[in-house]
């Protein structure tokens, strides 16, 4: 065997394991086996950097690794499934391993003494497990397997503290949203198996670039694939379930609802990206492009931390699935990466707060108060240094300030958009949405900055109780603050407003399958020559929206209240998410449950006691009228009882000449066999 | 094979009846020891059969004839081949744990016992016979037992349901015993089947009763019969009653083993014997397929009454089997002779009958085992109970899970080798069907939500965890879901040349010949 498929594997293997162990045995071990979880993600984060390693020093951007076994055969039908390790693998392999380490071991101090302790990290390891397993599939069938628990693993530990209805209900949704487009999905992949006879992904590039699937029935598949993404990736219309989401343990939010999972979209539209038609990328494009502004005009009205953060999430990842849609799939790769690093932190750094805000709440006896919500922060800035600083790093970053990585990753896609606008003037709107969603970007979390730890919190009070996290959770946001400063990207370069490094090198564009789409060199060149007018443009927009922030929430020259009101309708569609939870709840969820208690009443209630008893009434009435009328009263009565009384009758006549006396029976006898010598005679 | 292993398969149920009826009724526990046993025994034959299995020769094996009533040409005649054998293995698997089920009965024990060993030498018949005539003798067999395991041991609707069973099922067997003669006959008065199906479609070429197609007629009557059994929509109220009166290893029984035997029916002999009549009803049958799996799920999603939910998410998940029965044609030249959708969808079928059958073991284990503790089933009369019964929860978890076909667990595989097998040939209906699959979801989630999520309702703030009884008849099952549904190859293996063979005789069917 490969060695690198040992490896490989190895990534799924260790967390699998720590799953079993704590679900069966995890109460029973010390410390209630959070080191199994905790040992299994350091040992592949290890390899992971191992690896990592060796493809730097290789140099190799078109090194692949590729192995499939046969996982049961029908005779004519062999289903093989297998690994597929190649540089997107590996980067994308250390993501994961960078942040469900950390998340493993800030999770130590966050969910000391829940009762649910061991379970909890038994779901961190499954979830580990699957997304790993995403990660390493070399085809479509084991990514859909994996991509389904990565949504079970999500769904646990959204409903994690389940005891409130409102978790249990996000897990529920989640799940359910997802599965819409699971669907999707999943025709995209009978799709693709039909028409190419394989799952594997070099079978599907190979078949697609035969032409086995072409036109309109190719783009079809390829949004049926896309479905997937806008399901996992959050992405507009099904990225309701995400905000919800936020119902688990902080943690989990950054893990699985920010970093990783979410990300498993944008991960699979990259890599079949080649399979995609211009058309299915126009589509993947717009609706990116839409979330990301979008789900941004949201954030700004949100008061929840932790919901502003998560439509922000939407957001960041609309970017991705734009940069994809545009071609510049590098670009939206490079994003995941960035973002991983510093959604990531921001998640901790709120998590480090609310922890802060609980523990005040309960020196203060207020059971009241939300410890969520922005208008009841504020000040915090001393007390809290390094949640304060780690915080604000984190939100340079997002907001695409030079010298940090997130500014690299987001002028990348925004050149890409920029380029592909200027070849296709007709999709001018794509870079508005990119551009806007940027100066909406800066704008809210500087709002999240400023009303945390600036200014006075609602109840002055709670100033005393606020205390910096142990050092269990604050390391961690260190050190995802640390990596979203630029140069780990850039490496072995320093140039902050250049992303050629090791990255750009290493992760090499492939060239579409389909023929008539544009090559890889040709959208590559459009991204070089829009670099610069869409670095200046991004730049002066971020600018923008922080100083905007600035002015309304920290100079309060201009009041917030004012600008909601002189917003209006807008204000409220932003305040109420569009009001897409309750479109959904009154024309979707409620109707379905109206049609199927409508189906299930057809069933039993008519269907069953009307048509299937009926035939039995039917019966039951023509057997009263056959069975007493005709059987009794005609059949019985007057034939069957007519035949016994005649033979009641001849019987009385018989009965007289059976005497008991043999001479007379003797008599008959003779008499008889004289009657029939007579008839043998004649 | 010397020892005649088939023959014990089927009669050791009924040494171990003979042997309780000897017992008197003062000791149950006793009679229940010998049914396990009995029961054990038997699960360990078809153990040792399935091991000595040879999975790659076509055709029935260790095959036992006698003659039984020569003056018909009908014979005591056994045989097993890869369709079969996962039927066997499920049906005295779940015999087995079915005792340990029961453990619990303590009205007319010996009864019980009884006629539960019956009811299992009839299925185990029903599955390995090679004779039509045995075959419906076994078929009949059984439903005796059954009637009386529901009507006297049930719930409080017993009566109604056990009668509303009985007559059902009775309609069909009428049917299939018209069917059976007019094959008989056609056949040169011959009742074995692996003749039947050589002689069949032969004999009933251009044939007509009344201006109609024989073959359709008769197609139609044993489609009825085994449409009953599955239950195929219009055909299937009897199920949501039955089930839900049934003691809870009887539902178990039923939805397990029962409801296979009509799609095993199709496949053993109205495919092979009258393959024009699969063809011509293929599209028909995509379509209750379809009907099956959204009613099914709607009516599930309905209930208020976890029982009941069970039982309706049967028709629903028999409908899969259906679908993947349907892509049988896309075999035929007329469809490009596409065999890789045809073997997906045959052996999906099969895969998901044998699935189908542990999942819903577990899940209406599941269902005995809290109805034993609250004494109701209703939905929303629980509430939070995860808290309280943590280990419950979780293989509830790992059975609705399966049930909603999570991949990594057995439901996934079969169900999604039917939807890859039909998709070829009837895509919009697959494209419909697939709204099964978030529908299946709804009903389970929602369901499991209102019974162990939210606050702890506290009239249950003491009710005990499974016990050790429970779980080990539950076990089993959860590893078989697991196993299976990570690596499939063992039954797959196992079934797979029978499939390909039926799918060969279905493809030698002129309607499936190029335009």
């Amino acid at each position: 065997m490969d060695v690198r498929i040992l490896y490989g594997s190895l990534f799924l293997i260790l967390p699998l394991l720590a799953f079993v162990i704590q679900i069966f045995v995890g109460n029973r071990l010390p410390r209630k086996g959070d080191w199994v979880s905790i040992g299994a993600v350091l040992l592949t984060l290890c390899i992971a950097i191992a690896m990592f390693a060796v493809m730097l020093v290789y140099d190799d951007p078109h090194f692949k690794v590729d192995k499939s076994i046969e996982w049961f055969n029908l005779g004519s039908w062999t289903v093989e499934i297998g690994m597929l390790i190649d540089n997107i693998t590996i980067v994308m392999l250390l993501v994961v391993a960078v942040v469900s380490g950390l998340v493993h071991i800030y999770s130590v101090g966050y969910m000391a003494g829940d009762p649910r302790y061991s379970r909890y990290f038994g779901y961190l390891s499954l979830f580990t497990f699957s997304m790993n397993g995403i990660v390493l599939s070399n085809n479509l069938f084991s990514i859909y397997m994996f991509w389904e628990l990565v949504g079970l693993s999500s769904y646990l530990l959204i409903g994690f503290w389940f005891e409130k209805d409102s978790a249990a209900d996000a897990g529920k949704k989640a799940f359910l949203v997802n599965r819409i487009g699971d669907i999707g999905m999943f025709i995209g992949i009978l799709l693709f198996f039909t028409g190419t006879g394989s799952f594997l992904f070099t079978d599907l590039f190979e078949g697609v670039a035969n032409g086995a699937l072409s036109g309109s029935l190719l783009t079809i598949a390829g949004i049926c694939i896309f479905l997937g993404a806008v399901g996992k990736s959050a992405q507009f219309p099904l990225h309701v379930w995400l905000p919800d989401a936020m119902e688990g343990p902080t943690p989990v939010s950054a893990l699985i609802h920010a970093a990783t999972m979410v990300a498993a979209g944008v991960y699979l539209i990259v890599r079949l990206f080649p399979i995609f038609t211009v058309d299915a990328l126009t589509v993947i494009a717009y609706v990116g492009g839409f979330t990301a502004l979008f789900s941004a005009i949201i954030a700004v009205t949100q008061n929840d931390i932790k919901r502003v953060l998560a439509y922000s999430t939407v957001s960041q990842l609309g970017y991705m699935v734009l940069a994809v849609g545009t071609g510049a799939y590098v670009a939206g790769l490079f994003h995941l990466v960035t973002h991983a690093a510093f959604k990531a932190g921001l998640f901790f750094c709120s998590g480090s707060v609310i922890h802060a805000m609980h523990h005040a709440y309960h020196k203060l006896n207020d059971h009241e108060s939300d410890p969520q919500d922005l208008r009841n922060m504020g000040g915090f800035k001393d007390k809290m240094k390094i949640t304060y600083t780690t915080m604000l790093i984190a939100t340079l970053a997002i907001s695409g300030v030079p010298f940090m990585s997130g500014f690299l990753s987001k002028d990348a896609i925004l050149a890409g958009t920029l380029a592909f606008a200027q070849h296709h003037p007709e999709h001018s709107l794509l870079p508005v949405f990119g551009f806007g969603a940027a100066i909406l970007t800066a704008f809210y979390m500087f709002r999240l900055i400023f009303m945390t730890f600036h200014g006075k919190p609602a109840r002055r009070e709670i100033l005393d109780h606020i205390h910096e996290s142990p050092s269990v959770m604050t390391t961690p946001l260190v050190i995802l603050a640390t990596l979203s400063i630029f140069i780990f990207y850039t490496l072995p370069f320093a140039n902050p407003f250049s992303d050629h490094g090791w990255y750009m090198h290493l992760v090499e564009p492939v060239n579409s399958v389909v023929a008539g789409n544009p090559t890889a060199h040709e959208i590559e060149e459009g991204i070089h020559h829009a670099h610069l007018p869409a670095m200046i443009i991004s730049l002066i927009v971020a600018g923008l929206g922080i100083f905007l922030a600035f002015l309304v929430y920290l100079r309060k020259r201009i009041s917030a209240e004012k600008m909601a009101q002189r917003m209006g309708i807008m204000y409220k569609f932003s305040f109420n998410k569009f009001f897409m939870d309750e479109i959904y709840q009154k024309y979707l969820v409620n109707p379905s449950i109206i049609f199927s208690k409508a189906v299930g009443f057809l069933d039993w209630d008519l269907y069953d006691k009307y048509i299937i008893n009926g035939f039995a009434w039917v019966t039951k009435r023509l057997s009263r009228i056959i069975g007493i009328k005709y059987d009794y009263d005609i059949l019985d009565q007057k034939i069957v009882d007519g035949v016994g009384r005649s033979t009641h009758f001849f019987g009385a006549g018989l009965r007289l000449i059976q005497t008991g006396k043999l001479q007379n029976y003797l008599l008959w006898v003779l008499g008889g066999i004289i009657i029939i010598f007579i008839i043998q005679v004649m | 094979m010397d020892w005649n292993i088939l023959s014990w398969l089927i009669w050791l149920p009924v040494v171990g009846m003979v042997a309780i009826a000897l017992i008197p009724r003062e000791k149950p526990e006793i009679i229940k020891i010998i049914a396990a046993v009995a029961t054990g025994l038997q699960l360990w034959v078809v153990i040792m059969l399935w091991i000595q299995f040879d999975r790659g020769a076509v055709g029935f094996q260790f095959q036992e004839k006698l003659a039984w009533i020569p003056s018909f040409n009908i014979h005591y005649f056994l045989g097993v081949d890869g369709l079969s054998l996962p039927m066997a293995l499920l049906t005295a698997l779940l015999s087995f744990l079915g005792i340990f089920v029961s453990w619990k009965i303590d009205k007319a024990v010996k009864g019980y016992f009884a006629l539960f060993l019956l009811l299992d030498t009839g299925m185990m018949g029903v599955f390995l016979s090679l004779d039509f005539f045995l075959f419906y003798v076994f078929w009949e067999v059984m439903l005796l037992p059954m009637y009386f395991l529901i009507g006297i041991w049930g719930g409080p609707q017993r009566e109604y349901a056990a009668i509303k069973f009985f007559l059902y099922t009775l309609a069909g067997s009428v049917l299939m015993l018209v069917a059976m003669l007019a094959l008989y006959f056609s056949c040169g008065r011959t009742f074995d089947m692996t003749q039947m199906i050589v002689l069949a479609p032969e004999a009933l070429k251009g044939v007509t009763w009344w201006g109609l197609d024989t073959l359709k007629v008769i197609w139609i009557f044993l489609f009825i019969t085994f449409a009953i059994k599955v239950p195929i929509f219009p055909f299937h109220t009897w199920l949501p009653l039955a089930h839900v009166e049934a003691p809870t290893a009887v539902s178990v029984i039923l939805a397990g083993v029962l409801l296979k035997m009509g799609t095993y029916g199709l496949l053993r002999i109205s495919y092979p014997m009258l393959p024009d009549g699969a063809v011509w009803f293929a599209g028909a049958l995509a379509i209750l397929a379809l009907i099956n799996i959204i009613w099914g799920a709607l009516c599930a999603l309905a209930q208020t009454d976890l029982k009941k939910l069970v039982a309706y998410s049967s028709i629903n998940h028999m409908g899969y089997v259906l679908l993947g029965m349907a892509a049988v044609v896309a075999a035929g030249a007329q469809h490009g002779t596409n065999m890789t959708a045809a073997q997906a969808g045959m052996n999906g079928a099969v895969l998901q009958m044998f699935n189908h059958g542990t999942i819903t073991a577990m899940l209406f284990i599941l269902v005995g085992v809290v109805y034993d503790r609250a004494h109701h089933r209703d939905i929303d009369g629980f509430g939070g109970l995860g808290v309280k019964m943590p280990i419950y929860s979780g293989v509830v978890a790992l059975a609705f899970f399966a049930g909603l076909g999570l991949p990594g667990l057995s439901g996934f595989i079969g169900e999604a080798m039917c939807f890859i097998g039909a998709f070829p040939v009837y895509k919009l209906i697959v494209i419909i069907a697939t709204l099964g699959i978030l529908l299946n979801a709804s009903y389970f989630l929602w369901a499991y939500q209102r019974i162990f999520l939210g606050g702890l309702n506290e009239k249950y703030a003491d009710i005990p965890e499974i016990n050790g009884r429970e779980l080990f008849t539950l076990v089993p099952l959860a590893v078989l879901v697991v196993l299976l549904g990570v690596y499939p190859a063992p039954v797959l293996n196992v079934m797979k040349v029978t499939m390909n063979y039926i799918i060969e005789i279905v493809q030698t069917s002129s309607l499936l010949a190029p335009h």
